[in-house]
């Protein structure tokens, strides 16, 4: 009946929802059932961002994947089972059983692998993956062919039917995500120090096994109850790019939980709503989408370790190399005159290196000082390569030319104390 | 049935007891221990008793097993056969007394941990399951930072770090353990001029503390400097005791030279049987 009810609401507005909309669904006044969708989404964004985390400290994302995908076999086995057995065959739990046996069963198959054979690890999870979705999509294929209508519901499964979820599912969600909390506040530093140095951990006494079957436990219990919302394909994502996105932004492992849960409640929320409103988009997808957005903002803007601030600090760094590279040639040959773009001249003039835009300008003291400790620079590293590094004098110019540039008062100062201290004379060196 | 067990199982097992060199107060003995690794023995018949207050070298070249010994120790990787006894008692028990200082390349720098927590780490055994890392655990994982000259550098991400500052976040969070008996793995290696003298400053204060430290070592040259005792391992032991009667060039010839061809093919052998390749007829 629920599921009509969805339905029918998809039929109401297959257009550009109004603002007036908009802003009822985003404030949960849109009705009970859009309501338990939009808090259920969030709420398993939650359990999937901080799960998730762990699986990325672990380095185990990959796992969830197989997890995922593993999952098919056994829901199509349950149905199968269980309309055998005269019971429902589209009972959830019972299909939710079946979709844990086999999840379990395929991380089990990975393991069995590795211990094995040679196989790497990325080509076990492989093998895992596809072999168990395929037996599903041939189980499913049976399923279809025999059955009657009543197996239908079976491929939401596959690609999610969110705007199915009910008040029961909203508590579900909501009951993992405080699982998830709990343990991230409870056992943070067991995770962290077996996900940092496992060894370490084992010596300390701290029985990683343990926390690897827990964080593998609550990866199961996140991918299986988020299967029927976003779909077994697409859940992996709810425990990937959250954390992904978050590690932008912060380099401690509580802050990355913490960004993680919100990023994945967030992105919960807004798919959600926006497939409340658009209908016609299946919501699993939308709110992958959503944590994607979310993803490559944190990889372009993140301060730090995002990429543009990466790109700002290479140009800045390639500026300074072409200003040291500039002063340092007129400061040894004030007759020469590099060839310099107008934009360097400019520049030049701005920090007050130079007197004039002109090409031939002369450098102003500034520009004169900082042209000699270039040189001096430049000369000192080459002399410690040449007689304290045994490196051929032909060869030393390529890195003489990057280094100069990045040496700091505190390195400078031990090239000079090492080249004293192999006899040479440092009056020699200075330009 | 195998090569891997050398005595035959119902023979009973010769006790630590009954070596004359053994005693109770000897930090760490080690007893016919043998370990592989897929199946291929690296270690042969391993036995060894560390006298306390010593720093003791475990020199080989590579692949000779040194941090295998280690690891092995350590209950990381399961040995094949042999006991290893810590003051008597096995592993478990003595667990509390024991730090350790892993390569530093097992691990992600790029983790996003600072270096105060790493030090913390050395303490959550003595902090408890679920309990909080509380305001006196990050004093003392902070003067064990200052010690090792990194207290500017508590608060860094640890991918921010040189290399012998990795190296000696490491050592700060073993020294937190404050262990009786370490054991380091390389932790020498690739570090500079002045994290080497740090460490080996730090190995001489434990030491006049009556402590222990193993310490695998890759120079050779440093090794009469630095350590009283030294183990010669090249799958097998060659030669252990004070440096100063041990390390002579016979020793050193034995454990590095060419001599021990016959041991690795036989190693090489027992692999293959194992994966039931055929014999290689042709050496």
């Amino acid at each position: 009946m629920n599921l009509t009810l969805a339905q029918s609401l998809t039929q109401t507005h297959d257009e550009m929802p109004s603002l007036r909309e908009v802003f009822d669904t985003v404030t949960l006044q849109s009705g009970f059932n859009t309501n338990a969708v939009i808090v259920a989404a969030s709420l398993l964004g939650i359990a999937g961002g901080i799960i998730g985390a762990f699986a990325l400290l672990r380095k185990r994302s990959l796992t969830a994947d197989a997890l995922s995908h593993a999952t098919l076999p056994g829901i199509t086995s349950a149905f199968l089972i269980a309309s055998a057995m005269g019971l429902n065959a589209r009972s959830l739990p019972i299909l939710l059983l079946g979709a844990t046996i086999s999840g379990i069963l395929g991380v089990l198959c990975i393991h069995l692998i590795l211990a094995y054979t040679r196989l790497r690890e990325d080509a076990a999870i492989g093998i895992v993956l596809s072999v168990f979705f395929g037996i599903g999509v041939v189980l499913l294929s049976v399923i279809q062919s025999t059955a009657t209508s009543s197996a239908a519901g079976l491929n939401h499964f596959i690609y999610g039917q969110t705007a199915a979820m009910l008040t029961g599912d909203a508590i579900l969600m909501g009951s993992i995500a405080l699982i998830a909390i709990v343990i991230a506040i409870l056992a943070m530093k067991e995770i962290t120090i077996v996900c940092f140095n496992e060894s370490f951990a084992r010596v300390t006494g701290i029985p990683a096994g343990l926390i690897d079957g827990l964080i593998l436990a609550l990866i199961v219990l996140v991918t299986v109850s988020g299967l029927q919302a976003v779909g077994l394909i697409l859940i992996v994502a709810m425990l990937i790019i959250p954390p992904a996105a978050a590690r932008f932004w912060t380099d401690r492992v509580r802050m990355l939980i913490i960004l993680s849960a919100l990023i994945g409640a967030l992105s919960g929320f807004v798919g959600a709503s926006v497939s409340a409103l658009l209908p016609r988009k299946p919501a699993g997808a939308v709110i992958v989408l959503c944590a994607g957005s979310i993803f490559i903002i944190s990889m372009l803007a993140a301060p730090a370790r995002g990429v543009i601030a990466q790109l700002i600090r290479h140009a800045k760094l390639k500026l300074r190399i072409a200003i040291d590279h500039t002063l340092e040639s007129k400061y040894e040959y004030p007759e020469h005159h590099p060839r310099t773009t107008f934009s360097l001249r400019v520049l030049l003039r701005l920090k007050g290196f130079t007197q004039s835009l002109s090409p031939s300008s002369a450098l102003s003291q500034s520009g004169l000082a900082r042209g000699r400790r270039v040189r001096r620079n430049h000369m000192l590293w080459e002399q410690y390569l040449v007689s304290c590094a045994d490196i051929a004098p032909s060869h030393v110019d390529w890195s003489v030319d990057q280094v100069e540039h990045i040496l700091d008062d505190d390195l400078i100062a031990r090239l000079e104390s090492e080249i004293r201290a192999s006899g040479l004379d440092l009056q020699e060196i200075s330009p | 049935m195998t090569l891997l067990q050398t005595q035959p199982p119902n023979q009973p097992r010769s006790t630590l007891d009954a070596r004359p060199e053994h005693s109770a107060d000897n930090p760490l003995s080690v007893h016919a221990m043998t370990v592989a690794y897929h199946r291929k023995p690296v270690l042969w018949d391993v036995d060894y008793d560390a006298p306390p207050g010593s720093l003791v070298a475990i020199v080989g070249p590579n692949g000779a097993g040194k941090s295998t010994f280690i690891k092995a120790c350590l209950g990381l990787i399961p040995a094949a056969a042999g006991t290893v006894e810590f003051w008597g008692k096995p592993y478990k028990h003595a667990r509390a007394k024991i730090g350790y200082v892993p390569q530093r390349e097992t691990v992600d720098w790029d983790f996003p941990v600072s270096a105060l927590d790493v030090v913390c780490m050395g303490l959550y055994r003595k902090i408890g399951w679920f309990k909080p890392i509380r305001k006196a655990h990050k004093a003392a994982a902070m003067e064990s930072l200052d010690r090792m000259g990194l207290a500017d550098y508590a608060n860094r991400q640890i991918a921010q770090l040189s290399g012998g500052q990795q190296q000696r976040v490491f050592l700060a969070r073993a020294l937190v353990q404050n262990a009786d008996l370490y054991f380091m793995d390389e932790p020498f290696a690739g570090v500079d001029a002045a994290t080497e003298a740090a460490i080996i400053e730090v190995l001489r204060e434990l030491r006049s503390q009556g402590k222990t430290v193993i310490v695998v070592h890759h120079d050779l040259q440093t090794v009469p400097t630095y350590f009283d005792h030294a183990m010669l391992l090249n799958m097998r032991i060659v030669a252990a005791g004070p440096v100063s009667e041990i390390f002579t060039d016979e020793n050193l010839n034995k454990t590095y030279g060419g001599r021990l061809t016959l041991l690795a093919e036989a190693s090489e052998a027992v692999a293959r049987a194992q994966q039931g390749q055929p014999q290689s007829s042709n050496k």
